[in-house]
């Protein structure tokens, strides 16, 4: 009997994709931006919050967007009428962004601007809570969204996501008087599968929690500048 | 729907195993994955969207084996390894600490390639080799384990 022959790969499936992200990441340090990759399911409120931080911290950090979106460019509108440049990136049939679509729109964003020049790009990631977990872009940090409206379950149905975050926005909280939802239980099923990261609650509508978030964002900022180890600082963080 | 991305991902992979082959082009006659349970990926999907992904191409006719790996992890107090239980237990039931240290059931990775080469000069039986190189054949010898 003929016996085939056999290649051990050991090669992740993701390979490509890691490679690619690592070539993004490559790209990030030397413009020594932070990239945050916003991930959450439809709806949850990534614009809604994008709109608010995007207008508050305009006067003090340089930015740009790249909005992710199945088949419109509705967000990526809204956005840009904040005054900050966006790059829509509309991904077709894929339901999540991959990190050779961030890649095409680092090429577009360098079009328009030097992205040296940036302080904080943002990757507002499809809607949806499985695929963008697994495919990583390159991003500093990883903060998934989790409104008050969703069910206090979904850290436990997706727990791939909650455990990938480097933070969790628990959003839409102005709604709590009104929904028989416990903050205290959310934050426990978080607990289940990531017991590291930031839990915020927040609301894009009142403000509320903003400033917690925002400096979360600014001490993930100094992480990346500490001028010894950068990168150790980083991995500190997580 | 991911898992359309997933085979695209392994395709493209094997592409590039296939360009890296000397100038004989491998026939593979089954592909071994190893899936964890801990990821986005289902298994029964995946062989779904990788049959029809292949049909027609230089692959058609190769089996995906699926070896699933089971989620362990170890307790971040007392080290003890456990299997975290979907949906409900996911904290150690020894300690009640956080999943942190996940010791397998991430796993996404072609493990290996089982292949013909045609023509193959050392090969003892080559009209093995042959047969099994024919335009869009589905080898008899490696039924689907679907």
């Amino acid at each position: 009997m003929h016996m085939p022959l056999e290649d051990q790969l050991g090669l992740n499936l993701l390979a490509a994709n890691q490679h690619q992200a690592d070539h993004n990441r490559e790209h990030f340090d030397a413009w020594r931006l932070l990239c945050i990759n916003v991930m959450s399911s439809p709806g949850a409120g990534k614009t809604s919050l994008l709109e608010q931080s995007l207008s508050a911290l305009a006067g003090s950090h340089a930015m740009a967007v790249l909005e992710g979106d199945m088949t419109t460019q509705l967000d990526a509108e809204r956005l840009e009428a904040v005054g900050v440049p966006v790059v829509p990136i509309t991904t077709g049939r894929a339901c999540h962004l991959d990190a050779h679509m961030v890649s095409g729109g680092l090429k577009l964003l360098s079009q328009r601007l030097d992205p040296a020049g940036l302080d904080l790009l943002w990757v507002e990631n499809v809607g949806n809570l499985v695929c963008p977990a697994e495919f990583t872009v390159g991003e500093h940090r990883k903060v998934a969204l989790l409104s008050i409206t969703e069910g206090e379950d979904k850290p436990l149905k997706y727990p791939i996501m909650f455990r990938e975050a480097d933070c969790v926005l628990i959003t839409k909280i102005d709604l709590l008087p009104h929904l028989p939802v416990s903050i205290e239980r959310i934050i426990s099923h978080i607990r289940q599968v990531n017991g590291r990261c930031p839990v915020l609650p927040v609301s894009a509508l009142s403000g509320e929690g903003l400033q917690s978030w925002h400096q979360w964002l600014q001490e993930q900022r100094e992480a990346l500048l500490a001028p010894a180890a950068p990168e150790q600082a980083l991995l500190a963080c997580r | 729907m991911h898992e359309v991305d997933m085979t695209r991902a392994l395709l493209q992979s094997l592409q590039a195993w296939k360009q890296a082959q000397s100038a004989q082009q491998p026939s593979v006659r089954r592909v071994h994955l190893q899936v964890g349970a801990f990821t986005c990926v289902e298994p029964d999907q995946l062989r779904v969207t990788w049959r029809a992904a292949t049909t027609g191409s230089w692959l058609q006719g190769a089996e995906l084996a699926i070896e699933t790996i089971a989620l362990r992890a170890r307790c971040l107090s007392c080290g003890v390894s456990y299997g975290p239980r979907a949906e409900q237990a996911y904290r150690s039931p020894c300690c009640d600490q956080p999943l942190e240290e996940i010791l397998s059931g991430r796993e996404l990775r072609i493990r290996s390639v089982e292949y013909d080469l045609p023509d193959a000069p050392s090969t003892p039986l080559p009209e093995t080799a042959a047969a099994a190189v024919q335009p869009g054949s589905f080898s008899s010898s490696h039924p689907s384990a679907r």
